[in-house]
């Protein structure tokens, strides 16, 4: 698309959005798998329009505090990337953008706070676990609290799992065939640490070395998704120091996590050259489990008998359309017998979750995760998989009304054969 | 303006009335972006009666409007109209029935086509027309346009599938056209309707006709050294009597943006490839498959190739209709041009399209229903180097009159909108054009359904450009 953005009103770390505004052709291909544009219906909330808008602003048409609400209900699925036939990288638009905007930003004292609470509990296990318990204690007058705070304790979880204290190494068994790293999470670590611990058996039990770093941290995913890219520098640079070179991958059971890895070479765009070749560096070795265990070539866990078993699978947005990873978990699961792949309509489709849409945006995740629950159990699936915690969480807890709920389970957990 | 606006906002809450720059902006063109501009609201109505207060306004005030569905019109068809407002059918997308003995459904005009397809596939039936955006454009919008694709070779366009219709008139005046059965009776005033771009009201409820999901399809790759060589290969293929589901072309820029996009697994040494679908009962295919064969076998071709199952086939067609959106990776801008030759004459019309091109010295890329002779030349250009778009229009402007040169049309289904309006009297001739305007004042007194669409020249109210009645000038008669 033609656009009038001058040359130089863009720093190094936001040049980058220009390509995706000039590769947009306007065809509205991306329209329908856009989760705000099929339930909003209107132009401002779909990609194009989004893309459109963008570049008014940046060609100084338009005010940026004018464009915030549909900037801020874009889930940043991706969806619009994977059905884009003119091959438009939208994440490399509006997750720049976002941090270019937020800082010609007034937010209000409770936006604030809801983002400050985000940032500083989610990603660290101690005090999301704090926090967790002090939600429960909220949770009963959850519906009288500003509209900031209410979807977060509606959504924190009830119960916590105990605690996992992972060893810094686990060698492989049998006949080594590769040494990786994993990151196991910050909210993952709380919520479930059982898929690491899968992981862990799977890989080892595959002939994978597993190094769990000790020092590790949040990879930034969620601060760079939602416009704190210096945020989620920090947070990368510390896990740069954390993590060996010496191993073949990155390895990651969390799909918003593996693709926010792997955008590191945007996130550092801007930085020091040094920077940019350590994240470029980091980013190349990021892999989803999934992808890591095709790609080695995946041998199944033996079993005395198979038990014929239905599984929903359904497509984290950070897997299928950020990392594009579809078939990879498929072939896994089919690889084992007795389990048979149903697909639910709707995949391309959010369910809500989206990193922390659905506490900032509770009314348009509450649609998209019962729309998302209610395609799944149409499958009449006896269990549920996907390869992402956010999306376990929000179809959980949309489910939760359910008579005779689906059971949920992240990919790993079957493909170590214990379920 | 201030008194209609205080009227539209006693009709529409401040969420599904936009008068804000921002919300409005996204609304300033349609999948043609070198057309832009700014209404002065747009609004979403949520059922008829919304819909027939709002032109009952319009109306009123002579504001003028435009009814817009996914916004794909590739001739600035649901641009909006200066001084004028946009009417959002995008929440009227519920499909009312299905009747599947007798193959009918009943829909709202926001509904996406190919979700019409996909409510009936249960019942083994699908909707024909099949325009390349049917993913995402709306059955009001192939209806404004006649909107065709791939497949019309042998199923026909939209007008061959619409058999009834619920119309608001531009006053707001509802009218039934047609009827929902499957034969009709007096003037087809359904067909006047289809492809009228919107001039003529607002289609709330459209009956379609359903056809059974072919049992059997053949979906071949012809590969050619030459444009003109697959261009003639369509001529010996309709020669041997076969009339396959869709003929298409695409030659080698094209093929490249395809695979790019889809991975469709085109041959990507081919300068041109020739895409045949037979479909029908398995029996017949089979039949039309060996005389296929034989007819390809006399043409130049180099390689051929066979889908091997339905996944293949879907990806050849996604990466066919995925197409002109994939051209956006060659070049960062393009103008697509629609124009109509007839089938007899595509060696010579490629031909001189690729020397027009070269003598502009602008890339082309081609991809077509090269069984209408509809092409569908892409004139790859970039809007950064001054007078690039100038030299793109003009070349396209070319291209219209060889088409018109060789007997054919300046539009096989993407419609004349704004884009092509002036090249009308270059088809049409005064008379022609005098008759479209005279049924459009008819139905339209006040001109206000989408204003400076299709009849060029006659932006003003209706009085003003036809003119006082002869009988006025000869003061025979007078209004008051």
């Amino acid at each position: 698309m033609l656009h009038k953005i001058p040359d130089t009103a863009l720093a190094p770390e936001y040049a980058g959005m220009i390509k995706p505004i000039e590769a947009c052709v306007h065809c509205g291909f991306c329209l329908p798998t856009c989760p705000t544009y099929s339930t909003m219906g209107d132009e401002m909330n779909s990609p194009r329009g989004r893309i459109f808008l963008i570049k008014e602003t940046l060609e100084g048409r338009i005010n940026s505090s004018d464009i915030e609400p549909f900037i801020d209900n874009c889930l940043g699925c991706l969806a619009c990337v994977t059905s884009c036939p003119s091959g438009v990288e939208y994440g490399e638009l509006i997750t720049p953008y976002r941090d270019w905007a937020e800082s010609k930003r007034k937010r209000s004292t409770t936006e604030k706070l809801q983002r400050f609470a985000l940032l500083k509990t989610i990603p660290y296990p101690a005090r999301f676990r704090a926090a967790s318990r002090i939600a429960r204690i909220f949770k009963p007058i959850a519906r009288y609290l500003p509209k900031e705070f209410g979807a977060m304790m509606e959504l924190a979880p009830t119960e916590l799992p105990p605690k996992i204290d992972f060893k810094g190494h686990y060698p492989a068994l049998g006949q080594q065939r590769g040494r990786v790293a994993l990151l196991i999470g910050c909210a993952q670590q709380t919520l479930a640490p059982r898929i690491n611990a899968a992981a862990i058996r799977v890989l080892t039990r595959n002939g994978i070395e597993v190094v769990v770093p000790k020092s590790q941290g949040c990879c930034g995913s969620l601060a760079m998704h939602i416009g704190e890219s210096q945020e989620a520098r920090q947070a990368a640079r510390k896990n740069f120091d954390a993590f060996p070179t010496d191993i073949d991958a990155v390895i990651t059971t969390a799909a918003g996590c593996g693709s926010g890895m792997k955008e590191y070479t945007h996130l550092f765009s801007g930085q020091d050259e040094d920077q940019r070749t350590q994240a470029n560096a980091f980013s190349s070795k990021v892999m989803d489990i999934c992808e890591y265990l095709d790609n080695v070539g995946f041998i199944p866990p033996k079993k005395n008998e198979s038990t014929a078993i239905k599984v929903a699978y359904h497509d984290a947005c950070h897997l299928a359309h950020a990392q594009k990873i579809r078939s990879a978990p498929r072939k896994l699961l089919t690889s084992i017998p007795g389990i048979e792949v149903l697909e639910p309509d709707e995949w391309e489709i959010c369910c809500g979750s989206a990193g922390s849409y659905n506490i900032e945006h509770p009314d348009t995740a509450k649609i998209l995760g019962q729309r998302k629950v209610s395609n799944l159990y149409a499958t009449g699936a006896d269990l549920i998989a996907t390869g992402n915690i956010g999306c376990l969480a929000q179809i959980e807890f949309h489910s939760k009304d359910k008579k005779a709920p689906i059971p949920l389970v992240h990919t790993i957990e079957l493909l170590d054969g214990e379920i | 303006m201030t008194p209609f606006l205080e009227k539209l906002r006693q009709l529409y809450p401040s969420d599904r009335l936009y008068e804000d720059e921002a919300r409005l902006t996204p609304y300033v063109s349609d999948g043609l972006t070198v057309f832009r501009q700014k209404p002065v609201a747009v609004v979403m109505p949520l059922d008829s009666d919304e819909i027939v207060a709002t032109l009952k306004l319009c109306h009123e005030f002579s504001v003028p409007f435009v009814a817009r569905g996914s916004g794909t019109s590739l001739s600035g068809g649901s641009l909006p109209i200066d001084e004028g407002i946009v009417i959002s059918l995008n929440r009227l997308n519920q499909i009312l029935s299905i009747d599947p003995d007798n193959r009918t459904a009943r829909v709202q005009p926001g509904v996406i086509n190919a979700h019409v397809s996909s409510a009936v596939v249960q019942h083994g039936l699908y909707f024909a027309p099949d325009p390349s955006s049917q993913s995402v454009c709306t059955i009001g919008g192939n209806l404004a346009f006649n909107s065709g694709g791939a497949h019309c070779l042998k199923y026909g366009m939209t007008s061959n599938h619409v058999l009834g219709l619920k119309v608001a008139l531009p006053d707001g005046e509802i009218v039934h056209l047609g009827n929902d059965s499957l034969e009709n009776v007096g003037p087809d005033c359904v067909g006047l309707f289809v492809g009228s771009e919107g001039l003529f009201g607002i289609a709330l409820e459209i009956q379609l006709r359903l056809l059974p999901i072919p049992e059997s399809f053949r979906t071949i790759l012809a590969s050619y050294e030459s444009l003109e060589a697959a261009g003639e290969a369509v001529g010996t293929v309709v020669a041997s009597g076969i009339l396959p589901g869709a003929m298409e072309i695409m030659d080698k820029l094209a093929i490249e943006a395809a695979e790019a996009a889809v991975n469709a697994g085109y041959p990507r040494n081919a300068e041109a490839l020739l895409i045949i679908e037979l479909d029908g009962e398995a029996a017949a295919v089979e039949a039309e498959f060996t005389a296929l064969s034989t007819a390809i076998e006399q043409t130049q071709a180099k390689e051929i190739r066979i889908a091997q199952d339905n996944e293949e086939r879907l990806l050849i067609w996604k990466g066919r209709k995925s197409a002109f959106s994939a051209v956006g990776r060659l070049s960062p801008d393009y103008l697509v041009q629609d124009g109509v030759v007839p089938r007899s004459k595509l060696g010579e019309a490629l031909k001189e399209i690729s020397r027009l091109g070269s003598e502009a010295n602008l890339h082309v890329a081609n991809v077509f229903h090269a069984g209408d002779g509809n092409l569908h030349p892409l004139i790859l250009f970039d809007g950064k180097e001054s007078g690039a778009l100038e030299r793109a229009e003009n070349l396209a402007g070319k291209i219209l009159r060889l088409c018109l040169k060789l007997g054919g049309s300046i539009t096989g289904e993407h419609g004349v909108g704004v884009e092509k309006k002036s090249f009308m009297p270059e088809m049409f001739s005064e008379n022609d054009l005098e008759a479209f305007k005279r049924i459009r004042q008819a139905i339209d007194p006040r001109e206000i359904s989408n204003r400076g669409k299709m009849l060029p020249g006659n932006e003003a109210p209706a009085l003003s450009h036809s003119g006082p009645h002869p009988l006025e000038q000869a003061g025979l008669i007078s209004r008051m």
